[in-house]
């Protein structure tokens, strides 16, 4: 009987094929991933259960933990408009070239009366070290701010406007500082706003989980 | 036309029986480490990714209206306080002056859904209404959160209302607070 030789064949794969996959993986991923804006300030804002996302373009008030707001103009199209309409209504005396570079700067987090002086500086101020825009109710500029946001956004659609007008604060931001942001929009006629959240599940076994509302 | 000589030095072939003959590396690399290095950085990536996105809550301001005061039955009416550490205090109906203790009970953010259901199956709808009112030291978390609850209890819009307090309800929340010791 002839010997029946089982040819001994290499256990080694080619491994190219694979590596090729893992790391196309890896650079989708990366890639795909959303960047976060840079986040000068820290803001960690409370849940909600609401699912829609907040837009990308928008009018930000951020209210920090320690009671400092700070307004972030999004629309850059408008954002010169409403510069400028603050300039004129306050009184505020910035030259063309001083409204160009304020500009520049992402946050609004000084009162009125130190943007013409912080301009004029060579190095901007950085963010966590400006003093916020004063909210109390004594002097709350940010009744000033939502009037010129509306000034300018006057004859466009108001529900697109107020689909834009973004509240964000810190879980410890002490109430009375978001109460004088509502007081702003409300002295301005604006009744509707959002708030950012973290999305959350619907708790199971409340009272939403169980008669859940019609698509709309 | 120029012509590169690619050859080292005319006819590798006739190598002489001196020349040893260069051993042939093989070019495979095995690739399995680098295999295991890619799924190794996808998983940290996929799971240092934080999958949050923000949303937003819609909020709805009423119109400050003095000539229009909304009338609530005294039967269907749920106050809840916020007050400092998270804290909840709730009465239903009005305080009155001789049965306060009885009526001002602390609760907690876990336990309020379950009042807020409660007060909501035991009330005729239509004269349901919870009234929030938010201390000073409340924070934002807890006006945001109590909303929250308004919807996930599904209380319709409308049967819901942020007031001021008053100087009695303060009083009271303070005095709480520091039977209760909290800080």
């Amino acid at each position: 009987m002839p010997k029946v030789k089982i040819p001994r064949k290499s256990t080694t794969i080619d491994m190219t094929a694979m590596c090729d996959v893992a790391f196309l993986l890896l650079s989708f991923f990366i890639l795909a991933t959303k960047q976060k804006p840079p986040e000068v300030l820290s803001v960690a804002p409370p849940s909600s259960i609401s699912a829609k996302a907040a837009p990308d373009k928008s009018i930000l008030i951020t209210l920090t933990k320690d009671g400092r707001a700070f307004i972030m103009l999004g629309d850059e199209t408008k954002k010169a408009d409403i510069l400028s309409n603050i300039n004129l209504t306050k009184g505020l005396n910035l030259s063309p070239a001083e409204l160009k570079k304020w500009e520049k700067s992402p946050f609004i987090g000084l009162p009125l009366n130190q943007i013409k002086s912080s301009l004029s500086l060579i190095s901007e101020i950085p963010a966590n070290k400006m003093p916020g825009i004063p909210t109390d109710s004594s002097r709350n500029e940010m009744i000033d701010w939502v009037k010129s946001i509306s000034n300018v956004y006057a004859g466009t659609d108001q529900r697109k406007l107020q689909e834009m007008l973004l509240v964000k604060g810190d879980n410890e931001a002490l109430y009375p500082t978001f109460k004088n942001i509502k007081q702003a929009f409300k002295k301005n006629e604006i009744y509707k706003f959002r708030i950012v959240t973290n999305g959350e599940a619907v708790p199971v076994g409340s009272e939403l989980y169980l008669n859940p509302p019609k698509a709309n | 036309m120029a012509e590169m000589d690619t050859s080292s030095g005319g006819g590798h072939h006739k190598k002489g029986p001196g020349v040893k003959k260069a051993k042939k590396l093989s070019t495979r690399v095995d690739l399995t480490p680098m295999v295991d290095l890619g799924f190794l950085l996808i998983t940290f990536f996929v799971f240092t990714t934080t999958m949050s996105q923000s949303t937003a809550m819609n909020m709805n301001e009423p119109k400050d209206d003095s000539t229009q005061v909304m009338k609530v039955k005294n039967s269907g009416a749920m106050t809840i306080l916020l007050g400092k550490g998270d804290q909840v205090y709730y009465y239903y109906g009005q305080l009155e002056v001789d049965k306060l203790s009885e009526q001002f009970k602390s609760t907690t953010f876990k336990q309020i859904r379950d009042l807020i259901v409660t007060k909501k199956k035991a009330t005729n709808i239509d004269d349901l209404m919870y009234i929030i009112k938010s201390d000073k030291q409340s924070t934002f978390k807890n006006a945001i959160d109590i909303l929250d609850e308004m919807s996930i209890c599904a209380v319709p819009p409308g049967h819901y209302a942020e007031v001021d307090m008053t100087a009695t309800e303060e009083l009271l929340i303070r005095k709480t607070e520091e039977a209760n010791g909290i800080k």
